[in-house]
C-alpha cells in the first residue's frame, strides 16, 4: 500500500530574506490521529528547520498555536488533519495581526488590552490572609466562570470584523475577561472598570453575529460579555448622569 | 550570571530579534517547572525542557535526588496526554490482553486504587511479558470504564470522554482506552533548603524545578501544589530578604561583557556550521534512550548504556546543524538551546541512578529489588564537572515520620 501523504501550504515570510508572504508546500505522512500542529513538527523536524509557529503544551491548555487554518481561526494543537476536506491543508497567520515571521504574529496590542482592564480581584481594603479567604459560593461562579477558562489564544481577535476595522475596539476575549471581574462577587473595582471598558471603541459597533464565540476552542462566549457589558455601560452612564457621586 | 560565588542576574534572548541581553538583578529565583521531554512519554508540556535546572547546575549548585523519576500509570500511548486518576478513583478497571484485572498480582488490596510507581511497573511487567496490546504507539493496556455507565462517566468523568474521544475518536461508555505509562514528574531538582535557598549567594528556586525533598522518592498526588504555593511564597520571601539588603550590581561590570562574550561564542558555533546532523535526530534518540535504558525498569547494564548515550549524543550535538540563520524569532536555535540544557540534565539522571545499588519510591532497580536503608537512606547530588556529573550525598534529616516497609 502506498503511503497516504498530506500537502500542508504554509506561509512563509522571513522579513530578513522575504520581502512579502508567500506561500511553500511540504508533503507530510498522513495519519488519521494527527492534528495540524504534528504536521508542522514533522516539516520542522525533517524538512525544514526554519520554518516558524508558536505552541508549548500541545494540548489545547496555552493559547500559543492558533493560526488560520483553511481559512479559520484554529488551535493547530486541536485541529485534526481530517477535519478538513481533502489532503491540502492551508495554514496561514492569524488574521489582523501583524505577521513577525512565518506563522508568528505580533501580541503586543492583545497584551497590552488584557491588563488595561485590570485583569484582578480589586479590593477596597485588602485584608491579610491571616483573616481569611474571601468567600464565594458555587452560585456566584457560575456567573462568571465559563468567561475564566480563556486562554488567551486570540483566535476571536482573527475572527473578529470589527478589531480588524478597528485596532482601538478592546475587542472580545479582553471583554470578556473584564466582564469575568466585574461579574465577580469578590471584587470590587467595578467604579475603577467600567469607564475603561464603556470607553472601549468600536463596541457600539459589534453587530453581535459572534464570530468570536463560534471560533473559540474553550467554549467562552465573548460575544454575551461584550452585550452584558454593553448594557451594564449604559445603565452606568446614565446613573451616573442622575446621580450625584457620594463618599462610600 | 555569576560574580565571585553571587549570582547577580541572567542572561536572555530577545527571540523576537536574537538579541542577547543581560538581565542584572540583587537575586534570581528559578521557577521553570520540570523536564518532562528528555523522556519519550510525558505528561509534561513541551516546553518542559529543564532549562531551569540545567542553568543551576551549570552555575555550581547541585540536582538532587535526579534518578526519582515520577511516572503516571494512564498515559494516552500517541500523544502522552494524561488520563486523570478519577478514571480509576469513579471504578475504572485496568486491563490486560486477556481482559485480566491483572494488578491482583501485584497490589491485591489496593487494585486500582494502588500508588502511581506501583500501577506503573505493573502495566510495563504486563507489557514486558506479552500481555499488553501492539498498537501503532508501541504496547499498552486498557482502562476500561465500559461497566461504569452513561451517568458517571458524563457527570464525574466528562474531561475524560472528551479527551477520548477528541484524540483517539473512542466513546468510554463502549470501548476501553488505550493507556501506557510515562514521565509525569520530576521528584529531584535544583537543591534547596526550606527556604527555596540553593546555597549559592542570591540563587532561589522553587515549583517542579527545584527539590526542597518534601516528596522524597514519590510524590504523593497534589503536593506539586504545596511546592508551589508553600515553597513559592517561602522562596520570595527569603530571596526579598537577601535582596533588600544587598547592593545592586553595577550596569557594564566585568562579568556582563565576559557572559556576553561567552553566549556570542556558543550562538556563532551554533549557527556556522554549515553541515551535520539536524538536531531533531539527536533529541529523538534521548528521549527514546531515557525511555528505554532509564525509565521505570532499570539495572546496572541499562544505565550503562543510558551514560554512554546520552554522552554520545552531547558529542553529537556539538556538531549538528541549524538551518535557520535569522535572527528574528529563531526557533530552531531555542530548540537547539534547549537540547543542550536538556543532556546535560538527563546526563545526572543514570548517573544518580547507577550508584543507587538498591530500589526506593519511584527508583526501581531489576537488579537490586530491596529498598536499602543501611547504605542509600541518602539524598544524591549531581555536581557538574567538565566530564561526567560527580555524584556525592547528603544525610537525610528524618523528623516525625519514620520510613516503614510499603505493604499494599
Ligand atoms: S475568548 Fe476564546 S477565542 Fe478568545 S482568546 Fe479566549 S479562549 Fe481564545
Ligand atoms: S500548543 Fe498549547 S494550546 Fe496549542
Amino acid at each position: 500500500m502506498s503511503q497516504d501523504i498530506a500537502t500542508i501550504r504554509v506561509t512563509r515570510y522571513r522579513p530578513e530574506k522575504d520581502a512579502k508572504p508567500f506561500f511553500q508546500e511540504y508533503k507530510v505522512p498522513y495519519r488519521h490521529d494527527m492534528v495540524v500542529l504534528d504536521a508542522l513538527n514533522y516539516i520542522k523536524a525533517e524538512i525544514d528547520g526554519s520554518l516558524t509557529y508558536r505552541w508549548s503544551c500541545r494540548m489545547g491548555v496555552c493559547g500559543s498555536c492558533g493560526a488560520n487554518i483553511d481559512g479559520e481561526p484554529k488551535l493547530t494543537c486541536a485541529s485534526f488533519l481530517h477535519e478538513f476536506k481533502g489532503r491540502t491543508i492551508t495554514v496561514e497567520p492569524m488574521t489582523h495581526f501583524p505577521v513577525i515571521k512565518d506563522l508568528v504574529v505580533d501580541m503586543q496590542d492583545f497584551m497590552e488590552k488584557l491588563v488595561k482592564i485590570k485583569p484582578w480581584i480589586i479590593r477596597e481594603k485588602e485584608t491579610p490572609p491571616e483573616q481569611g479567604e474571601y468567600k464565594q459560593s458555587a452560585k456566584e461562579l457560575e456567573r462568571y466562570s465559563q468567561f475564566s477558562s480563556c486562554i488567551n489564544c486570540m483566535l476571536c481577535y482573527a475572527a473578529c470584523p470589527i478589531y480588524g476595522l478597528n485596532e482601538k475596539f478592546l475587542g472580545p476575549a479582553a471583554t470578556a475577561l473584564a466582564y469575568r471581574y466585574i461579574e465577580d462577587s469578590r471584587d470590587q473595582g467595578k467604579e475603577v472598570r467600567f469607564p475603561i471598558v464603556h470607553e472601549m471603541e468600536g463596541a457600539w459597533e459589534c453587530t453581535l453575529v459572534g464570530e468570536c464565540s463560534v471560533v473559540c476552542p474553550k467554549g467562552v462566549d465573548p460575544m454575551l460579555a461584550i452585550q452584558k457589558t454593553k448594557i451594564l455601560g449604559a445603565t452606568n452612564a446614565i446613573k451616573s448622569l442622575l446621580m450625584p457621586r457620594g463618599g462610600r | 550570571m555569576v560574580d565571585d560565588g553571587r549570582v547577580e542576574g541572567v542572561t536572555a534572548i530577545e527571540v523576537r530579534t536574537g538579541e542577547l541581553v543581560t538581565i542584572l538583578g540583587k537575586a534570581v529565583i528559578i521557577a521553570t517547572g520540570g523536564c518532562g521531554r528528555i523522556f519519550q512519554f510525558t505528561t509534561n508540556g513541551w516546553i518542559k525542557t529543564g532549562d531551569g535546572m540545567a542553568l543551576a547546575y551549570r552555575a555550581g549548585v547541585p540536582l538532587k535526588d535526579m534518578e526519582m523519576v515520577q511516572y503516571h500509570p494512564t498515559l494516552l500511548p500517541n500523544t502522552g496526554i494524561l488520563i486523570t486518576e478519577a478514571a480509576r478513583g469513579e471504578g475504572g478497571h485496568l486491563l490486560n490482553k486477556d481482559g485480566e484485572r491483572f494488578l491482583k498480582r501485584y497490589v491485591p488490596n489496593k487494585m486500582e486504587l494502588g500508588p502511581r510507581d506501583i500501577l506503573s511497573r505493573a502495566e510495563m511487567s504486563e507489557i514486558n511479558a506479552g500481555r499488553g496490546f501492539e498498537g501503532p504507539y508501541g504496547s499498552y493496556v486498557n482502562l476500561d470504564l465500559t461497566h461504569l455507565g452513561k451517568i458517571t462517566i458524563e457527570d464525574k468523568l466528562p474531561f475524560v470522554k472528551e479527551l477520548a474521544e477528541k484524540y483517539l475518536g473512542i466513546d468510554p461508555e463502549h470501548e476501553p482506552i488505550p493507556v501506557r505509562p510515562g514521565q509525569h514528574y520530576m521528584m529531584g531538582g535544583v537543591h534547596t533548603d526550606m527556604h527555596g535557598f540553593t546555597g549559592m549567594p542570591g540563587l532561589y528556586a522553587a515549583g517542579e524545578v527545584a527539590c526542597v525533598s518534601m516528596n522524597g522518592a514519590n510524590r504523593l498526588g497534589s503536593n506539586s501544589l504545596t511546592e508551589c504555593l508553600v515553597f513559592g511564597a517561602a522562596a520570595g520571601r527569603a530571596a526579598a530578604r537577601y535582596a533588600v539588603k544587598m547592593e545592586s550590581p553595577s550596569f557594564g561590570n566585568p562579568v556582563q561583557g565576559e557572559v556576553m562574550m561567552e553566549e556570542k561564542r556558543i550562538f556563532d558555533q551554533i549557527l556556522k556550521h554549515e553541515q551535520g546532523e539536524r538536531i531533531s535526530s539527536v533529541r529523538t534518540e534521548m528521549q527514546n534512550g531515557m525511555e528505554k535504558h532509564v525509565g521505570i525498569y532499570r539495572d546496572e547494564n541499562s544505565l550503562k548504556e543510558g551514560c554512554r548515550i546520552i554522552g554520545d549524543l552531547k558529542t553529537r550535538l556539538s556538531n549538528a546543524i541549524v538551518e535557520d540563520k535569522d535572527h528574528v524569532y529563531n526557533t530552531e536555535l531555542v530548540a537547539a538551546l534547549e537540547l543542550d540544557f536538556m543532556l546535560d540534565v538527563a546526563e545526572t539522571i543514570p548517573y544518580s541512578a547507577i550508584q543507587r545499588r538498591e530500589s526506593r519510591g519511584a527508583h526501581y532497580r531489576t537488579d537490586y529489588t530491596k529498598r536499602d536503608d543501611a547504605n542509600f537512606l541518602t539524598h544524591s547530588m549531581a555536581h557538574k564537572t567538565p566530564g561526567p556529573p560527580r555524584i556525592d550525598y547528603s544525610p537525610v534529616t528524618i523528623t516525625r515520620w519514620k520510613p516503614e516497609e510499603r505493604v499494599y
